[in-house]
């Protein structure tokens, strides 16, 4: 393993502009949903807090919607649950995706095979159809259940991705040796294979994170997101029922659009840049 | 050799049906409750139904699902009636059936994905291939990025933003639906106007999200492409740059391409579902969303076994034919 020094990241972010621009977009984005809400009052989120319909001004930025919401600060309390429905979500899908990958990808055999075919199966199914059936029989859904629904099929990519890095891990010289030498199973994985797995794991997490999210946007247009809390893909969801966008109030859609279209465009340079810095190192190595 | 590969992937098609059909089944007998009562009842409190039709449909329903009996024999009815092609009946709309509600929808969808994809597919691979020759101008590499900004924006988002621009502002399109309303359909020229006008918009925001996607896809293909000894034989034959372009490039990139299309299949779907949400647009996404707006569980349910099937049976026919035009395909088990 290559030692890991400031000056070692800043020369991986030098010769990568699309990660330091995805990472600058999702650090600035970060700074906003979790720094935000700290600075805002939650009363001026609420029904009838203000006069409805004002558009932008000084004293709203984001005007007010024809519930008398101030946009801005609705905006400012949805962002950090929209992320932590993609964070969850893909914290959760990549666990299960790295402990099913690495098993299937060490131990072989009728267990490669039974993870392999229903990853395949389950991939092939389009994630909205089972999600809508989920979410039509939930009773309740809010921002935690919301990410465990999404969950629930998070882990296919990740699994996929990690089996295939260590079926080829498996392969490697170091990790013969280390066998013949008596290591256990546990050990190998853990000192041989995990570390060698990170950077794959890291830009699986960054495109599960980006899924999750789309899902739920997706889930909550709808009509199937959580009814009684703020997240981007309801507030789109409310301002399109109340005909926001027939009626030209454009500062009621267009804010949660922009924050999700950044959050999405800096996952995605991430994830460009992290495959790059990948590749160039396995083209090192080979 | 191929008939292993037949039988493997007819096998994982027909995996794929039972495990969707299998969800669909134990999900709703998951919850607590008995299924068609607690739909009824929450189609009732949100004023979706009347009272005396509830009841008659519950009774219609509980004797037809056969909800007594033993569990395994009601998956038994379940297939059954599948395989009979009966969705069961609309709560929202009854007695329309599923089946009919959806027939009526599917061809407005299939229009609008078939077109519209088949549109950016084609630009989208033109672009992505030109955009990896060594000797476009430095100024059009710039489209790069903007690509990738396309790309990560979800098709309805961009929807919304259109129909903004385009339809509130100038005016140009009609915001919403499939015709002008009221209109009858008929086969004459001015409703194929009509239709095509009402289905300019959803469809450009498909096409502007799914350029980005195959340009940069088969930018990638390309640059591997281009690295191949035949294409350095065909330069060093002194070919012309448009013959090697299209015949050695484009050909041999386009192929594995339609693999990625494949693989995209699922999210494609999933976007069209929701444009047609944003511009009420009368297909098959539209109905689900008026179905969970409604609680129309049996709609809701029709729908999503109609769209596993058909991509799990769009994946099929595709993985079938792909060895057949791309004879570099072998069918050896990696």
């Amino acid at each position: 393993m290559t030692k890991v020094t400031v000056r070692g990241q800043s020369r991986i972010l030098r010769g990568n502009p699309f990660l330091t621009i995805g990472l600058l977009i999702i650090v600035a984005i970060l700074i906003f949903a979790y720094l935000g809400p700290l600075f805002t009052d939650p009363e001026r989120a609420e029904v009838g807090a203000f006069k409805p319909k004002q558009s932008p001004s000084r004293e709203h930025l984001l005007g007010t919607d024809t519930q008398g919401r101030d946009v801005l600060a609705a905006l400012t309390l949805a962002t950090p649950q929209t992320l932590n429905i993609g964070l969850i979500a893909g914290a959760v899908g990549i666990g299960i995706g790295v402990v099913l990958g690495l098993l299937s990808g060490y131990l072989g055999g009728t267990v490669d095979t039974a993870i392999r075919v229903g990853t395949d199966v389950f991939i092939t199914i389009p994630a909205i159809a089972i999600l809508v059936v989920v979410a039509t029989n939930v009773r309740t859904i809010n921002v935690a259940i919301m990410a465990l629904i999404i969950a629930m099929l998070a882990w296919r990519l990740p699994t996929r991705t990690i089996r295939a890095q260590t079926l080829s891990l498996r392969e490697r010289a170091y990790i013969q040796v280390a066998k013949l030498n008596g290591v256990g199973d546990l050990e190998l994985i853990a000192k041989e294979v995990m570390p060698n797995l990170f950077p794959y794991i890291a830009a699986s997490f960054v495109a599960t994170v980006s899924w999750a999210i789309l899902a739920t946007i997706g889930l909550e247009a709808l009509g199937l997101g959580p009814q009684n809390e703020y997240t981007l893909g309801m507030m789109i969801y409310w301002a399109r029922f109340y005909g926001a966008i027939l009626r030209g109030f454009w500062w009621w859609w267009a804010p949660p659009i922009v924050v999700i279209v950044l959050i999405f465009v800096g996952l995605f340079f991430t994830s460009a840049g992290l495959d790059q810095l990948v590749n160039t190192r396995l083209r090192r190595v080979a | 050799m191929y008939l292993t590969y037949l039988i493997r992937r007819f096998g994982m098609f027909i995996l794929v049906i039972f495990l969707a059909v299998t969800i669909n089944f134990i999900i709703p007998r998951l919850m607590p409750g008995d299924p068609v009562e607690q739909q009824l009842a929450t189609l009732v409190a949100t004023g979706g139904g009347h009272m005396e039709d509830v009841t008659a449909m519950a009774e219609a329903y509980r004797v037809k699902f056969g909800l007594d009996q033993p569990v395994w024999k009601q998956y038994l009815n379940y297939w059954w009636d599948l395989l009979h092609l009966n969705l069961g009946y609309s709560l929202a709309n009854y007695p329309d059936t599923v089946g009919h509600m959806i027939g009526s929808a599917l061809p407005w969808t299939l229009g609008l994905v078939g077109i519209s994809t088949l549109i950016a597919f084609a630009i989208g691979s033109l672009m992505g291939g030109l955009l990896a020759w060594p000797s476009i101008p430095r100024a059009l590499r710039g489209a790069i990025p903007l690509l990738m900004i396309a790309s990560a924006i979800p098709y309805f988002l961009l929807g919304i933003i259109l129909v903004f621009f385009l339809a509130i502002l100038l005016k140009i399109f009609p915001a919403a639906g499939g015709h002008q309303f009221g209109s009858v359909l008929r086969f004459d020229l001015a409703t194929i106007k009509d239709v095509l006008h009402h289905a300019a918009l959803p469809a450009i925001s498909i096409i502007v999200a799914g350029i980005g996607v195959w340009a940069l896809e088969m930018r990638g293909m390309m640059i591997s492409t281009l690295g191949e000894d035949y294409i350095t034989l065909a330069e060093a034959k002194g070919l012309n740059g448009k013959r090697i372009f299209l015949w050695y490039g484009m050909r041999n990139g386009l192929l594995p391409l339609l693999t990625a299309l494949a693989l995209r299949l699922g999210y494609v779907v999933t976007g069209v579902i929701l444009v047609e949400v944003i511009f009420s647009y009368p297909g098959v996404g539209f109905k689900l969303f008026q179905a969970v707006q409604t609680k129309d569980y049996f709609v809701i349910q029709g729908i999503v076994l109609i769209l596993i099937f058909a991509i799990a049976l769009a994946l099929l026919v595709m993985d079938l034919i792909y060895p057949v035009i791309d004879p570099r395909i072998t069918y050896q088990r990696r």
